[in-house]
Parts: structure tokens; C-alpha cells; sequence
């Protein structure tokens, strides 16, 4: 086991794969000489020649336009789009080439693309730097997402992906990029917890409490400060936006009866939303109480000063977990 | 714009075959023989475009994209790629299909719609018809950084046409191809016409002249002349396998056709228009050029015409003969690996369908319960 941050622990799983699989070649902007703006693959250019990581030229589109070709070609490409809001150049080519020529070539060309996404707010950026838009890419078949929340998942779904001949979006949470966690180098991607698996982080049984990529620490934050309160969160880590492991969740809700969703993204037409309307499908005969979904705000991301009002916070998702309760909140009298 | 004196032609619209320094030892070795073949190709591709034109009318396809007008481009590009060539086409270069040996059936199948996919793209290095305009474009940039990669001499060939050259990504990959000198050769057929819009609609300038500004160069061809296409594409083909990157081609093309079978091109074009172009038809001048040479025997007029006739029926047949697929088939393919959300739609539509007992009532029509 080693200590490294999120950052460094993707940066070790893209070495990995970059040793394992001659086919596997690094794309994006600044990526090489500066090792990205985050420094995420930091030393991989001088360590694997500029061949195998490549600096383009500034076009997103392109970017994933050539991955595609180079995938036809048998190569793994792994694109860096280098924030969230950058990515929709790209859009056209992820949503009718990339998700979908192994079924528009009745799977004779595979497209093995790993597309990752630093994404997120909470880091005072300016606009089109904080953005949460996983929801576009859950809503396209022929797409896997994921999203991590620490960084040995980080570093072991990295190489998943990559190993995947499914095309990948693996969304990284850019604000926990210098948070430091254990990271065992040696666990097999193959044989690990499949990238598709949802886990739960902290038992519990009064409430189902589910979130991905940044606001899983601020879930267990939430678990441990309810816990202070008598209350027994159960904190899940979806890890899996596409598809969300049902069967995780639907065995939680039906131990605790009581759902909470969270994430940054806006609320209407979110993953959020997918999630309630699933376990209510599944369970609707053992939750207690309506599920709850503690989101950002249907609003373009807002300037950084405000930012902590649109991301859900810890009080936020507590006054949502006394709402699924039952207990006095925000919104007690309130009908609907 | 056969007055246009950049326009690279080697043979006339009646026939003569004039000398051009620069691109007629390109040609040297097309004898009377491979004279011969290539208007038997441009016959041929007339005749299922032809054909397939018919099928579209009698409801046997749901769409065909005619390229009447364009069997010198198609044929004089096609015919000049070697077999691990690769290349990604738009939808109308079934012409090319045919000379990269796919087969015919397979040319209408998803135009059918009995499949996603007509054919696979590896068995005949060609990349299935792209819709998306330009798209393609890009795909055959990265191919071709693969191939730079792998240390390979091959070539991607991309085709699009004058209206794609608006597009963002066809000038992203120009971009990426010039930085990385890609061994990718772009084939534009400016066939005037993107739908209703005029080629003067997309550009001010030549099209050739918008690969300059990404310093990539570029031939102006006669895309009526099989010759002239085939000498060109050569030149751009040498030059990317010796590691001089891209070449972007204009064939200056006429489609005679509509855009589609959907489409009414009197609501749009002048008729005097298409005169003007009809005089400049790409196999009539190949066979002027075959008379006078004396080539044009009576043998070679009835080879070609039964071989022309013979395929009509093949494509015919293949494509009526086709077998539906079964409802079942739109689940597969979508991933490489299974999916607990399409599993599980794919296991309860399967449940539905078994709910009407016959098998058959999984074909029927809503509201046949």
C-alpha cells in the first residue's frame, strides 16, 4: 500500500496500462510536455515517447474524431478532454460515432475508447470549469459511465475502463484531486470489483443514502455527523453511472426503506431522478417514504462566490435525510 | 469548368486523350486493356445505381443515395487503392464499395433496413457509409496515425463532399492531418449540389484552394475523367506512403441525379444546368476515347453489357431475397459486454413478446392482441 492523491493514483493506472498494452496511446491538450493542466499524466510523455502520448491541437472534436479512427486502426485510445465544459465539441462524435458504430458495424469494429472527464465544481473557477454533464452520457446507449471517489478506485477503475472494449466516460472529480488515500498497486483490475458494481462505503439502516464521484465524501461526512444523532446512514458509492447497479441499491432500500440521491448535477432529467424512479419500480412496496433527491440547481453553474449554495453540502443532504425520516426539516408543512 | 486551366484532365469530354507532362507517367501502365476494365467498371456502377434507383421505386428500399454523374470519381479513385488501403467514405460512394470487392447485396442491406451494418468493414477495408456529414473525415485522420504508428505504408482514403467541407471536423481533421502528416488522402466530389445549396453557398473559393490555408496540398481534377482521378489519387497515395502526409483532391463532379430518392431537384436547379453537364458524362467520353482507338469491338460491347445485366439481377435478387431479422436483433451489438440495464429491458421485451403465445404475434403489427 502506498499513500499518493486521487491525481497521482490515475496518473499509476495510466502507467500501467500504457505498460501492458502497447495498443493503449494518450490524447488530449497539454497533456504531454506540461502532463496536463491538472497534472494527471504527469511523466508519461517522457516516459512513453510522444507516440504513445500524444498533444494535439486544440479541437475536441477532432480529438475524439481520430480516437475513433485509431480505435478502427486496434489502438486503445485513452482522450483527456481537459474540463467538463469542453467536452461538448465532442459531443456529436461520442454520441452518433463513438457510442455507437459497434452496433451501426453489427460488432465487427469495437471502439475500446476511454474518455476522461475531470469534472465538478467546488474549485473557484470561472464558467464552463465546474460543470456536471454525466447525465447527457448515461442517456446514450452504447456508453458506460463511471465515476470515482477515491483514489484507489481511481487508479483501478482507470485500467478497467481501459480494458473495457466498451467506449468508457470515466468522470473524475477534479476537487479531489489532492486528497490522499491508500492505494494498493498491485490489486489486478480483473479480478477487482468489476468498474460496474456499485459499493457501499458506510453501513446502515435507517436510511439509503446514494452518491458518486465528489459527494461520496460528503456523504460518509454526512453518515458520521447523523450518526452523532442517533441516526444509521447507509452511504453507497454508485462507481457506475451506465449502467447503475440496481441490485446494490435495491438491497439497501430494502433493508433501510428509505432513499436519498445525491449529486451536483441539476436535478430535472438527472441521474437522480433515473435512480428514484428505478428503486421505486423495484421496491416501491418496502420504502416508507418517497425518495429525495439532493442536487444542484437548474441553473448554469454559478459564479464561484456562490457556488457552495449550488453544490450539495453536508447540511443539505442531512436536512434531506430528516426528510426521507420523516423527521422536522426545510421543508416540513410543505405538501409535495 | 473544363475551361479552368488548374483543372488536371487527360482525357476530353468527346473522347481525345491529351498529353499532361506531370500526370501522364502516372499512367503508364493502363493499357487498351485496362482502358477497357475501367469502362466496364463505370458501366457496371451506373447500372446498380440504376438498379438500385428501381428497387427504391418499387418499395424494396426505404432510401437510395443516387451518384449518376459520379462513376469516374468513385471508379478512378477506387481503382487506384491498394488492397490494405483503408477507407471511410460518406454514404453516396457505393461505386467505391464495389471496386473494394463488396459485395452486392451487402451494398443495399442497411439501405433495406434489415441490418444496421451492410457489410464488415475489415473484410474489404472499407469503413461502413457514413451519414453524418464529415465525420468520416476525422476517423480517417486517426486510422491514418495509427498506420503512421504502426510503422505501415498503407493509406486512409477519405470521401466527403463539397458541403462537408463546411463543416468543423472536416476542417479539424485537415488540422490534425497536417500537424501530424498523417498518410490520409482527402477525396472531395464536389458534385456542386449539397441537397439545394450550390457549392457557391459552402465556399467563395475553389475547394481545392481551402486545404492550402492548412498547408496541405491539393489537386484539382477533372472528376468526370477516370484518368485524370486516378493519376491524381496515385500522386496523393505515393506521396502519403513515403511519409509525405496528406493530399486533398477536388474531383469537380456533377450529381445528375436528385440528392436522394427523396429528393425534387426541379424545385432547385436549372435545367440548362444539367445539359451543360450531361455533355461532360464521365463514361460516354471513355467510350468516344474506346471508338477512336478502335477498341470498342462488338465482343467488348456485349461483355460489358452482360456483365452490366448480370450484376442488376445479382443485386436484384440479393436484395429481395434478403431474410428480416427478428425483433430480438435490435438488442444486439449495442455493447461488447453484457449491460444489467439492456439485459434486463431485452428479458422483459422478450417476456412480452412470448406473452401472445404464437411465436408469429412477435412479428405482428401493434394491436394485432
Amino acid at each position: 500500500m502506498t499513500q499518493m492523491t486521487f491525481a497521482r493514483a490515475i496518473n499509476s493506472g495510466l502507467r500501467k496500462s500504457l505498460e501492458n498494452d502497447p495498443k493503449v496511446i494518450l490524447m488530449g491538450e497539454d497533456i504531454g510536455t506540461l502532463g496536463g493542466v491538472f497534472r494527471v499524466t504527469d511523466g508519461l510523455q517522457k516516459d512513453f515517447g510522444t507516440h504513445r502520448v500524444v498533444d494535439t491541437p486544440l479541437a475536441e472534436s477532432a480529438i475524439m474524431g481520430t480516437a475513433v479512427g485509431l480505435a478502427y486502426r486496434g489502438y486503445r485510445p485513452v482522450v483527456e478532454i481537459q474540463f467538463d465544459g469542453f467536452i461538448y465539441p465532442a459531443f456529436d462524435q461520442i454520441v452518433s460515432q463513438v457510442a455507437k458504430l459497434h452496433y451501426r458495424t453489427q460488432g465487427a469494429v469495437k471502439m475500446p475508447i476511454t474518455i476522461r472527464v475531470p469534472f465538478g465544481g467546488g474549485i473557484g473557477s470561472p464558467e464552463h470549469h465546474s460543470e456536471s454533464p454525466e447525465a447527457y452520457f448515461t442517456h446514450t446507449s452504447g456508453l458506460r459511465v463511471v465515476s470515482v471517489s477515491n483514489p484507489q478506485d481511481a487508479h483501478t477503475v482507470i485500467q478497467q475502463a481501459i480494458l473495457s472494449d466498451d467506449p468508457v466516460l470515466y468522470f473524475e472529480p477534479k476537487r479531489r484531486y489532492h486528497d490522499k488515500g491508500e492505494v494498493d498497486e498491485g490489486i489486478d483490475p480483473r479480478t477487482a470489483l468489476p468498474m460496474d458494481s456499485a459499493r457501499v462505503v458506510a453501513e446502515g439502516t435507517d436510511v439509503t443514502l446514494v452518491a458518486y464521484g465528489p459527494l461520496v465524501k460528503t456523504a460518509k461526512d454526512a453518515a458520521a455527523a447523523a450518526a452523532d444523532e442517533g441516526i444509521s446512514i447507509e452511504v453507497i458509492d454508485l462507481r457506475s453511472l451506465a449502467p447503475v447497479d440496481y441490485a446494490t441499491v435495491e438491497a439497501s432500500v430494502r433493508k433501510t426503506g428509505r432513499l436519498v440521491v445525491t449529486h451536483e448535477a441539476g436535478q430535472s432529467g438527472g441521474l437522480g431522478a433515473e435512480v428514484a424512479a428505478s428503486i421505486t419500480e423495484r421496491c416501491f412496496y418496502h420504502l416508507e417514504t418517497a425518495p429525495v433527491r439532493i442536487t444542484g440547481f437548474d441553473i448554469p453553474y454559478p459564479y464561484s462566490k456562490l457556488e457552495m449554495h449550488h453544490l450539495p453540502g453536508l447540511d443539505r443532504i442531512l436536512d434531506g435525510v430528516d426528510r426521507a425520516l420523516g423527521r422536522p426539516n426545510s421543508l416540513s408543512g410543505l405538501e409535495g | 469548368m473544363s475551361t479552368d486551366r488548374n483543372l488536371i484532365q487527360l482525357i476530353t469530354p468527346a473522347g481525345e486523350r491529351i498529353s499532361h507532362p506531370e500526370f501522364d507517367p502516372w499512367m503508364k501502365d493502363i493499357g487498351d486493356e485496362q482502358l477497357c476494365s475501367l469502362y466496364e467498371d463505370l458501366t457496371v456502377i451506373r447500372r446498380i445505381d440504376v438498379e438500385a434507383t428501381a428497387l427504391q421505386r418499387q418499395g424494396e428500399l426505404g432510401l437510395w443515395p443516387p451518384l449518376l454523374g459520379q462513376e469516374a470519381a468513385q471508379v478512378g479513385s477506387g481503382r487506384a487503392l491498394r488492397e490494405d488501403d483503408f477507407v471511410f467514405s460518406s454514404y453516396r460512394e457505393n461505386g467505391v464499395a464495389y471496386c473494394r470487392g463488396v459485395d452486392l447485396t451487402d451494398i443495399t442491406r442497411v439501405w433495406r433496413g434489415t441490418a444496421s451494418s451492410g457489410w464488415d468493414p475489415y473484410s474489404v477495408n472499407m469503413a461502413t457509409p457514413q451519414i453524418i456529414i464529415g465525420a468520416q473525415t476525422l476517423h480517417a485522420t486517426g486510422y491514418a496515425m495509427g498506420i503512421q504508428n504502426d510503422g505501415a505504408d498503407s493509406v486512409a482514403v477519405t470521401y466527403f463532399g463539397d458541403g462537408a467541407t463546411s463543416e468543423g471536423d472536416v476542417n479539424e481533421a485537415m488540422v490534425f492531418a497536417a500537424s501530424f502528416q498523417a498518410p490520409v488522402v482527402f477525396f472531395c466530389s464536389n458534385n456542386h449540389w449539397a441537397i439545394s445549396e450550390p457549392v457557391r453557398l459552402q465556399s467563395h473559393i475553389q475547394i481545392a484552394d481551402r486545404a492550402t490555408g492548412f498547408g496541405i496540398p491539393s489537386l484539382r481534377v477533372d472528376g468526370n475523367d477516370v484518368l485524370a482521378v486516378m493519376a491524381a489519387t496515385r500522386v496523393a497515395l505515393d506521396r502519403a506512403r513515403h511519409g509525405g502526409g496528406p493530399t486533398f483532391i477536388e474531383a469537380v463532379t456533377y450529381r445528375m441525379g436528385p440528392h436522394t430518392t427523396a429528393d425534387d431537384p426541379t424545385r432547385y436547379r436549372d435545367a440548362n444546368e444539367l445539359e451543360d453537364w450531361a455533355a461532360k458524362d464521365p463514361i460516354l467520353r471513355v467510350k468516344a476515347l474506346l471508338e477512336r482507338k478502335g477498341l470498342l469491338t462488338d465482343q467488348v460491347k456485349q461483355h460489358v453489357h452482360d456483365k452490366a445485366e448480370s450484376v442488376a439481377r445479382e443485386i436484384r435478387s440479393g436484395c429481395i431475397g434478403m431474410p428480416d431479422p427478428e425483433p430480438m436483433d435490435i438488442f444486439k451489438h449495442v455493447y461488447s459486454e453484457p449491460n444489467s440495464w439492456l439485459d434486463r429491458q431485452q428479458d422483459h421485451y422478450a417476456r412480452y413478446l412470448a406473452s401472445f403465445g404464437d411465436p408469429a404475434g412477435a412479428t405482428s403489427e401493434e394491436g394485432a392482441r
